[in-house]
């Protein structure tokens, strides 16, 4: 038989005592629990100014070597191994070295039907008078090519570095490249009146002549480019700028490098596929000869000068 | 004469050649189209190329110029190399895609052209590396290849960058030093450029006994210069910072392929230049081993101890490196195929990893930090499940990438009858759990629930950012794929091996 129990008699029981605990109301240990929202986590000004320092003092202390001994036994390790790692790989090399075949031996491995082909056949099959010429822009012509983007490609990372192309954040950085010299001044003026006309024919003859002597597209594109800058130096940005700005350059650049890529690709084309290339090879020695060396030579050459200049002018004013 | 197919590889290069020049003539907005175009169609050329190369069941040799070999430059195209290049080219234009919003943040007005010139001679150099038959043509790709990651990593300019990139160009350019150096030896002993024909060589010089001490030096030098331009254990240094600190697209570009690129390019010289069996014999092997296995645990511990996420996705980049030169060093053919399903399940698991992480951390106040990630998943859908894809994949759970890989490195370890076998499965195992603590503990984090935080989360929909959420979906598709079918890419893997001897 179930009786109902008076209030009282329930505030009695364990049951009660437990669901009063469960509910946080009452703690049968204590009296009323006391439920305090918990402070927000407030630094004083002097405490927080005090531990940057310290971690400053830290930071700076952490690559003290008198301070840290980590880094000081480092440092005495790095000292002793270095030399010897080097005298190590030195040494292997040495050892390798020696067991190469003799310099200028006749039956060395590199004296094979390589080199006789580039040799005797060159003239022939190029129509470059210089061999080298015929080696680097005919025979591999493919590494040649990939060798005149890397020097593109040096030219936009430097860009990436230093180009700044908006004119007011230059004006802000102050990037005038005449702040520290003397302006217009008459000996360098007057000696580069004289020279660059000269450097800019020697370099143009090396270009053109590149099939028939020494020289090439990357040597006469670095004499181009050296006449640009002493014109540079010499008369300021502002005369350099009526014939040869961004516009031209970027110009100029592009058109070379592409010009260059659609003879690379005609040749090989032509050739892989062993389709006539129809490119006339003339007399060896006669300045209109051998075939594609000729206008490559002058592309490579434009493209070198005008990468020199680019790195010139990007270190000096951060703008073409 | 030839089929017209087979001018591809050569056409292929020379378009990403022409797409970086001519970017530096357009601005921003149509270097990126001509861009996408490119990639889109050097895919497409991959893919018809692959498909001719099966049919046809032999690799071809391409004469670039008017010269045969060994005096003129010629590419070479089998079923590995045209599965390859169609790997990167999916893998560089998801990456660009899924990363391509950054770029519009994190680069420098007038600057965007630029990043499109370093990436499309990149591609080039990619290709290139992979189809060269010629050494010092593969010199010359190394050398773009260098430079243009360089700029990669320093066009988001900031310090952390710019030292990232220095250190990159010295640690890189070292490497290159040495594949040259051991070029020189090469030339100087065998008088060859050409693959086919320094191996030739290089046989004859191994049955004779001539010049034993310097081809061990060149192999040395080579494997060396390679490993350290692709991030061996010890030469990983330049590795955190530079993955962890540039842009998005850069990072996924820069883990999955130019670090691949190089490994690729040692596996070629591995088989077509000094040859298998030379290599087996040399003790070079061994020491690569060893490395691996080294990194396959200090990579792991290093990144159990990041506190940044894009960090201690760099680091586990370590420990994945140190699985592909283990698989080298056990010196069967097994182990070479495990290695090479590896590079691409590597692949397509770490830029899909580096994206979402992205992704994350866009939601977390631009913060990689472990702390402020809590809870992002919620907050970005995409990204939280796209990571959590990527890291099973890395962790090596069934029906993802990553399992296929380990299983088969576990499988060439058990055959090998040599002293590798043990250490290789207790290595395996033991680097399989720390991935799992690493992997899993970001897992939990980014998937508890935290209260809103008004100045740090943020929220984005699939509908905020349709493209990325697409490239992300096509990275989870890819790495299931890779995980589920992988029989026939095996095939194509094992074939590709054949044609390469």
């Amino acid at each position: 038989m179930s009786r109902k129990r008076s209030e009282k008699e329930y505030q009695k029981t364990a049951e009660f005592h437990f669901r009063r605990w469960l509910e946080g109301s009452k703690d049968p240990f204590l009296d009323t629990v006391e439920l305090k929202p918990q402070k927000k986590f407030a630094e004083e000004d002097a405490v927080t100014k005090k531990r940057q320092q310290e971690l400053n003092e830290l930071r700076l202390a952490l690559y003290d070597k008198n301070k840290n001994r980590v880094v000081k036994g480092f440092e005495v390790l790095y000292k002793i191994c270095s030399p010897l790692f080097c005298i190590l790989i030195i040494g292997a090399l040495l050892i390798a070295v020696s067991f190469l075949p003799p310099e200028g031996n006749a039956s060395n491995p590199v004296n094979n039907e390589v080199e006789a082909r580039y040799l005797e056949a060159g003239l022939q099959e190029t129509g470059a008078v210089n061999s080298v010429a015929g080696m680097i822009l005919n025979y591999r012509a493919f590494d040649t090519f990939g060798e005149t983007n890397v020097l593109y490609i040096a030219t936009c990372c430097v860009m990436i570095l230093l180009l700044v192309e908006d004119d007011k954040i230059r004006n802000k950085l102050q990037l005038n490249d005449r702040e520290f010299e003397p302006r217009n001044d008459v000996i360098l003026q007057k000696v580069a009146m004289l020279l660059v006309p000269i450097v800019f024919m020697f370099g143009i003859y090396v270009m053109l002549n590149g099939h028939l002597g020494p020289g090439g597209g990357f040597a006469g594109g670095a004499m181009v480019g050296a006449g640009l800058i002493l014109y540079v130096s010499a008369y300021g940005t502002k005369k350099t700028q009526r014939f040869f700005n961004e516009k031209i350059y970027t110009v100029i650049k592009v058109t070379a490098l592409c010009l260059y890529g659609l003879l690379m690709v005609y040749f090989y084309y032509t050739g892989a596929n062993g389709l006539d290339n129809h490119i006339p090879l003339g007399i060896p020695g006669n300045i209109l000869s051998s075939g594609l060396i000729l206008p490559i030579n002058v592309l490579v050459g434009t493209e070198v000068a005008c990468t020199m200049y680019a790195f010139y002018a990007l270190f000096r004013r951060g703008d073409v | 004469m030839l089929d017209f197919v087979q001018n591809f590889p050569c056409f292929s290069i020379l378009l990403c050649m022409f797409a970086g020049i001519i970017s530096s003539a357009l601005n921003g907005k149509s270097a990126k189209l001509l861009n996408r175009c490119v990639l889109i169609l050097i895919t497409v050329m991959s893919a018809v190329l692959l498909v001719y190369l099966v049919g046809k069941g032999e690799s071809f040799v391409y004469v670039a110029g008017s010269f045969p070999a060994p005096w003129g430059n010629e590419l070479r195209a089998g079923v590995l190399e045209a599965g390859m290049a169609l790997f990167f080219c999916i893998i560089m234009l998801l990456s660009l895609l899924g990363g391509g919003y950054k770029l519009d943040l994190e680069l420098e007005h007038g600057k965007e052209k630029l990043y499109y010139i370093m990436i499309n001679l990149l591609m080039s150099s990619l290709l290139a590396l992979i189809y060269t038959n010629d050494m010092f043509t593969a010199y010359v790709f190394v050398e773009i290849n260098t430079i243009s990651a360089c700029g990669l990593i320093m066009i988001r300019q900031w310090g952390r960058t710019i030292e990232a990139a220095t250190r990159y160009m010295i640690m890189s350019l070292l490497g290159s030093g040495l594949l040259l150096m051991g070029l020189v030896f090469l030339y100087g002993i065998t008088g060859h450029l050409l693959m086919s024909n320094i191996h030739t060589q290089v046989v004859q010089i191994a049955a004779t006994e001539t010049y034993r001490v310097p081809l061990m030096v060149t192999i040395a030098l080579i494997c060396v210069g390679l490993a350290i331009k692709s991030a061996l254990f010890p030469f990983h240094n330049w590795l955190p910072d530079a993955y962890g600190y540039s842009t998005v697209s850069s990072a996924a570009i820069l883990s999955s392929l130019v670090s691949k690129g190089y490994i690729f390019l040692l596996i070629k010289i591995i088989y077509r230049v000094i040859g298998f069996n030379i290599i087996q014999d040399s003790k070079v092997i061994n020491i690569l081993f060893v490395f691996g296995l080294a990194g396959m645990i200090f990579g792991s511990l290093s990144a159990m101890k990041e506190k940044d996420i894009r960090r201690m996705i760099a680091y586990s980049s370590v420990a994945q490196i140190g699985y592909i030169y283990m698989g080298f060093g056990l010196g069967t053919t097994a182990g070479m195929i495990a290695s090479i399903f590896h590079i691409i399940s590597h692949a397509a698991s770490k830029s899909l990893l580096f994206v979402s992480a992205a992704g994350l951390s866009d939601v977390s106040g631009d913060s990689t930090d472990f702390f402020d990630l809590t809870g992002a998943a919620y907050r970005n859908k995409a990204a939280g499940a796209a990571f959590t894809v990527g890291s099973l994949s890395m962790v090596g759970l069934p029906l993802f990438a990553g399992f296929i890989s380990k299983l088969l490195f576990a499988q060439a370890a058990a055959i090998s009858s040599s002293w590798k076998m043990l250490p290789t499965l207790v290595v395996l195992a033991l680097s399989t759990i720390l991935n799992a603590i690493y992997f899993m503990k970001t897992v939990v984090r980014i998937y508890t629930p935290v209260k809103w935080n008004a100045v740090l989360h943020s929220k984005v929909t699939i509908k905020d950012n349709p493209v990325t959420a697409f490239a992300l979906f096509l990275f989870i598709v890819l790495n299931i794929l890779l995980g589920m079918c992988s029989q026939p890419v095996m095939n194509l893997i094992n074939s590709g091996l054949h044609m390469f001897a």
